[in-house]
């Protein structure tokens, strides 16, 4: 059992090394056509006074690799930035004229500290909720659930973010618009204080996370619950004497946490990969901000990097929620 | 221009259209308009929120649904017992005044073709009909729980844990998909144990559970008891739940079709197993089937029921010697019979009427080859043809008496 479990591991990252390979091919191909570059875009005012000539910014592209847009260019500059992939080099960012891994990590804390609280709020509301939603179907507490989370699946993120920033931030005063720290805090405040007031510029942005994420999940696990509750053996359950209680919490819910777990194992890209447009919208300086900085700059290494980092971070869910339904449903095996 | 015209110049062919879409909304029973609809869903809101909240009553004084056993030899009277569905197209009549009962330490069979509301009716007694759509409306369900009753259909959901896993036992049609995935077979039974005696200890438990699942029959108890269902087969699975059913010694196990699902030879054990059973704890059997053959192997009594309604009961001897009501023969003539040659088998005619609206005449009348210019009256009454044996049919009205 533990043998074949390692060799299914080994098997899929094996395989997995193949899916990198491609999506790197086509990440790469893309972030090459984008209509301008980023030579294009930081000397733009410079081209069009006249300050720089045309062959000026050809031999500066060349420099960055950006020189020829041909297919054979693109190819050979691919080649170059993989080869240096396999010497553990994922190139140096454009913008931030650092290498591409320390940008990341340097600015994965806090979208991780976002997105883990965020996570956890929404399991621990929508779950509850849904299961609620579920027993009373067709109830009061369902259509009200049902309604909100449907507001909440629908609202664009930064129609949400404005509108949360408007009314608290603006309005109300509760919270600060954006950034991370207050620009009245004293030079020798503590690490605790820090702390706080980082915190308190975070509610908005995890609220408006929370808000979007947790209309989704609500539905899953009422869909699933209602399934489960029509069940033959939620009905032998029921026949056997249980209480109602433990009907729904053991007999039901032990069930429908099967698809729900899969579910956690497959947040992990998200979780590691920063929320791009809340991110942008309440200006936190976190891996999403810096993502869509690169994008609209054509950072091509750092679009590289983190499109690669988020595409291992996929893999390694989607291997991780396989192994989990392995651990939760008894009646899956994992074998080859 | 054409379309306009159309349109505007033919009032009366428009009115003629109404009328015979009038007419053809009599003949299809299942057409609803939207307006018919809105009223059904608002009738059915009202009715199902006064039943659910009768249910789900909380510390209800036990002198609310105590009472008295007509007869001390029976275990359970069924008296008058209405089980409707509030569905979308209508109230759907599943159990439509059903009265009969079920004697101590006897199995009593209940046939009928699919549909005709054998399940709802045992469903009704341990409350397991689907809610909120289903519910029990009217009637009483008395049962014996030794030194009182109860009457069930009065009862609060709350208050079934008395009789459910305690009194009452329930073997299920499927056993495919009447045990849980996820938890191992030994729980599954130790978890019966558990409910009765919270302090058991798990060693007891266990020790239990093995002796269990001896008695109905599994081979390797220490392995099985930890499986997970999956990996047992439908007949050993079907073994499982009965051994649920009887971890509480129970009063009266209800088998809704238990063999159904099953292969031939595989039956033959489950029956022996029930009678074994029965023998053993000297409970009652409420056997629902709608195979003959399994009847006549297993029953003492007999209850025919056709649409919701009880046509016919008796002692086995009487409804397979001398069955009287044309569906009960006709029943009996569907049978296959070994060497017996015959072109084609036997089936009655049509199909059973549509649970929405049921006709005020006797239900089987139009598929009825005997049926009279008597049968166009209401629904026939219960005739008391000897002692243990009634039928309600007016082949046998007031000169047989």
């Amino acid at each position: 059992m533990k043998n074949s479990m390692l060799r299914y591991v080994i098997k899929r990252l094996l395989l997995a090394i193949v899916i990198l390979f491609g999506v790197s091919v086509i990440i790469y191909a893309l972030s090459r056509l984008m209509p301008q570059d980023y030579i294009d875009r930081k000397f733009e005012p410079q081209i069009t006074q006249g300050l720089i000539s045309r062959d000026e910014v050809e031999r500066i592209k060349e420099l960055y690799g950006l020189g020829d847009n041909s297919f054979a260019g693109i190819l050979l500059g691919y080649l170059k930035w993989i080869g240096n992939v396999f010497r553990g080099d994922l190139g140096t960012s454009f913008i931030h004229g650092q290498k591409v891994t320390t940008v990341i990590f340097e600015n994965m804390g806090i979208s991780f500290g976002i997105a883990f609280v965020a996570m956890i709020l929404e399991f621990v509301i929508a779950v509850p909720l849904g299961i609620k939603a579920a027993t009373n179907q067709y109830g009061k507490i369902d259509y009200t659930a049902t309604v909100l989370a449907m507001m909440g699946i629908s609202l664009p993120t930064f129609f949400l973010g404005a509108i949360m920033i408007k009314i608290f931030a603006v309005d109300l005063g509760w919270f600060p618009v954006n950034g991370l720290t207050s620009a009245n805090l004293p030079v020798d405040a503590t690490g605790w204080e820090r702390f706080w007031d980082m915190m308190w510029h975070l509610v908005l942005p995890m609220v408006t996370l929370v808000i979007l994420s947790i209309g989704g999940l609500m539905r899953y696990t009422r869909t699933n619950m209602l399934e489960v509750l029509n069940a033959d053996y939620i009905r032998t359950a029921r026949a056997k004497g249980l209480s109602e209680k433990s009907v729904i919490y053991k007999h039901a819910f032990r069930n429908t946490m099967i698809p729900l777990v899969t579910i956690i194992a497959g947040t992990l890209p998200s979780l590691f990969g920063g929320a791009m447009i809340t991110e942008q919208i309440f200006a936190i300086p976190g891996i999403g901000l810096k993502a869509y900085e690169a994008l609209q700059g054509g950072d091509v290494p750092f679009i590289m990097g983190y499109n690669m980092f988020l595409a291992i971070l996929t893999v390694l869910g989607t291997l991780l929620s396989d192994i989990m339904y392995a651990v939760v449903d008894p009646r899956v095996k994992i074998t080859k | 221009m054409n379309i306009l015209k159309k349109n505007a110049s033919h009032p009366s062919e428009k009115k003629t259209e109404a009328a015979s879409k009038g007419t053809k909304k009599k003949d299809a029973s299942h057409y609803i308009s939207a307006k018919e609809s809105r009223a059904i869903a608002r009738s059915n809101q009202k009715e199902v929120r006064a039943l659910e909240k009768f249910r789900k009553r909380k510390n209800v004084p036990e002198t609310e649904y105590l009472t008295q056993m007509r007869d001390k030899n029976n275990i359970v009277e069924f008296e008058d017992l209405h089980t409707y569905f509030f569905t979308d197209l209508g109230v759907s009549k599943a159990v439509n005044g059903v009265s009969f009962d079920v004697p101590k330490g006897k199995v009593v069979g209940i046939v009928g073709e699919s549909g005709c509301g054998k399940s709802v009716t045992s469903m009704s007694l341990m409350q397991l009909v689907q809610a909120p759509q289903g519910q029990i409306v009217s009637g009483s369900i008395r049962f014996d729980l030794g030194d009182k009753a109860y009457d069930i259909a009065k009862m609060p959901r709350s208050a079934m844990s008395e009789i459910r896993g305690k009194q009452v036992a329930m073997i299920f049609q499927e056993p495919m998909t009447a045990l849980n995935p996820v938890f191992t077979v030994g729980y599954q039974i130790d978890e019966v144990f558990f409910l009765r005696n919270k302090d058991m200890p798990k060693e007891e438990a266990k020790k239990r559970t093995i002796e269990l699942l001896n008695l109905v029959g599994i081979a390797m108890p220490e392995r099985v008891y930890r499986s997970y269902p999956h990996e047992l087969s439908g007949g050993m699975r079907q073994r499982i739940v009965i051994a649920i059913a009887l971890a509480c010694d129970p009063k009266l196990i209800i088998a809704d079709e238990p063999t159904t699902a099953l292969d031939v030879t595989i039956q033959a054990q489950i029956l022996e197993l029930l009678r074994e059973i029965r023998e053993r704890l000297d409970s009652s059997i409420m056997l629902i089937t709608h195979d003959l053959g399994v009847i006549a192997q297993m029953a003492d009594y007999v209850v025919v029921m056709y649409a919701g309604r009880v046509v016919e009961k008796g002692t086995a001897h009487d409804i397979f010697k001398h069955p009287l009501h044309p569906y009960t023969i006709g029943l009996q003539k569907s049978k296959p019979v070994v060497n017996h040659e015959v072109d084609r088998l036997y089936s009655i005619e049509g199909s059973v009427p549509n649970p929405i609206n049921m006709p005020s005449f006797c239900y089987f009348r139009d598929r009825c080859s005997r049926a009279s210019e008597k049968c166009a009256g209401e629904y026939p009454a219960m005739i008391q043809v000897s002692e243990t044996h009634s039928v309600a049919c007016y082949l046998y009205g007031e000169e047989d008496k």
